[in-house]
């Protein structure tokens, strides 16, 4: 569904992303890790046209994304840290992305439901508390069933109840067909939920994995004591 | 479609600016204000002329990119979905200088056209709309090339006194050095480089002050005429429009957000 073919970008003299190829597929998890910096966001931004690369190509099911912008349709995106207009209502804000989004469009309340947003429906984006803007932002990316979900860091400001609803929910997108892709520092959450390892180290692509080959027992034996070796070879560099 | 759908949402969001209202009063007051401090109606719209090129690019120009900096977070938003990049662009241009727009003619014409609608009047409510929309083109350029707000709105400050202030210094001392060339050719073109010169002669030169039309209006006058002068005055303001704003979209197509 997602082609990266060739992904370079700079900010000024940093090279943030030094050409990255990558394939992935619908009905599939996958973690991006990598340490801080090391460009996980940055590709993401560039998949959803965020940012502009100085080089390469991303093909969003069969499309160049170039000149394009309703490949971003198909799309849910939760951000590292939520953006919304301060002085709006969180009704107004839902009514906004859906007016944009569709009319017409079957809605996903389920997540909408568990992160309880209808209590939340008459107060302005200002006065939320930070948890609270991530649980409407998470609720948002799956409110319109769009094919490919892109989460950064996702239960990174949740409490435990809403990190684990979120967990559910992704396992659960994930036998209708669709493509998570998400990024996080936990060992354990990809233990828990991805097939597929993706370990970004200063902008290239480090590392590779697919956890199912290993079978289950195997591969939570490996992941922990793996990755942390991982993470010391990079700085011992 | 979507064009209007996100222009209705940043319109609403002007409804409940207080700003807006608050810049709308301030400009009744002063231009009903000049009107009934002064008999002669052609005299007041001078004065009127006056405050309105001082203070319209000011506010243009802050206002739209305070507007912006703090819209960037719906802007980002917006940018997620399946949006043009250039639809939110125009969506938010065409909101601010619309609101901005209809706080001058509110706040300064109607005053004057409750006193009496003619030629000087509708030239003075057209080169206000004018205006504005060209310092909200110049603003949103600056503000979206520069990520710190601060920085912004320093450099916007600095150019909003360049075009009202330091801009006639400059011609003054270049006449002053170069005064014994002729310097008819090159005062027009640098007439040309300032929209508020440009603004200013369009009035002045309908309006028999020509006192007040300064060096350059009164070369500009000599050269073109009123008429041919007026035309040419409106075809280099659709530049002064276009060339920034042409500037500010390709800036936003090409941002990193």
């Amino acid at each position: 569904m997602i082609k990266i073919e060739g992904l370079c970008k700079n900010y000024g003299k940093l090279k943030a992303i030094k050409e990255i190829y990558l394939e992935l597929n619908g009905g599939k998890i996958y973690a991006l890790m990598g340490p801080n910096g090391s460009g996980k966001t940055t590709m993401l931004k560039c998949i959803l046209g965020l940012i502009k690369p100085e080089k390469g190509k991303i093909i969003v099911n069969g499309e160049d994304i170039q000149y394009n912008f309703l490949y971003r349709d198909n799309i849910g995106y939760m951000p590292q840290t939520a953006h919304f207009p301060e002085n709006l209502k969180v009704k107004e804000v839902i009514s906004i992305i859906k007016e944009i989004r569709g009319e017409e469009k079957a809605i996903d309340f389920e997540l909408y439901d568990s992160f309880k947003i209808n209590e939340i429906l008459d107060k302005t984006i200002s006065s939320l508390s930070q948890g609270t803007k991530q649980r409407l932002s998470g609720a948002l990316t799956f409110m319109f069933g769009s094919k490919i979900i892109i989460l950064d860091e996702p239960t990174a400001g949740l409490d435990p109840f809403s990190a684990n609803h979120m967990r559910d929910k992704i396992l659960k997108e994930k036998k209708n067909g669709k493509l998570i892709l998400f990024t996080t520092h936990i060992i354990n959450e990809i233990e828990e939920l991805a097939e597929n390892l993706i370990f970004i180290l200063e902008g290239k692509i480090h590392l590779e994995l697919d956890l199912n080959k290993s079978g289950q027992q195997h591969r939570k034996f490996q992941l922990s004591k793996y990755l942390p070796g991982v993470f010391k070879g990079y700085e011992g560099n | 479609m979507k064009e209007i759908k996100i222009l209705k949402y940043i319109m609403n969001d002007f409804k409940r600016n207080k700003w807006i209202i608050i810049y709308t009063i301030f400009l009744f007051l002063i231009s009903s204000g000049l009107i009934y401090s002064s008999k002669d109606f052609n005299k007041s719209i001078a004065s009127i002329l006056n405050v309105t090129l001082i203070i319209i690019p000011l506010v243009s120009t802050l206002f739209t990119a305070l507007h912006y900096y703090n819209s960037i977070e719906f802007l980002q938003m917006l940018l997620t979905q399946p949006i043009k990049r250039a639809t939110i662009f125009r969506a938010e241009f065409y909101g601010i200088a619309f609101s901005l727009s209809s706080a001058y003619l509110i706040g300064i014409m109607l005053p004057v056209f409750i006193q009496g609608v003619n030629i000087t009047s509708i030239l003075l409510a057209i080169t206000g709309v004018i205006l504005t929309i060209i310092f909200t083109s110049i603003s949103l350029f600056i503000a979206i090339s520069i990520d710190e707000k601060i920085k912004g709105m320093g450099i916007l400050f600095f150019s909003w006194l360049f075009f009202s202030v330091l801009f006639d210094g400059l011609i003054i001392l270049i006449y002053f050095l170069f005064n014994n060339y002729p310097l008819e050719k090159v005062t027009i073109i640098l007439t040309m480089l300032n929209p508020v010169d440009i603004g200013r002669i369009i009035i002045l030169m309908k309006l028999d002050l020509s006192a007040m039309l300064g060096y350059n209006g009164a070369v500009f006058m000599k050269f073109f005429g009123s008429t041919f002068g007026i035309v040419l005055c409106f075809a280099v303001c659709t530049t002064w429009i276009l060339i920034p704003s042409y500037l500010a979209l390709r800036k936003f197509n090409r941002k990193n957000f």
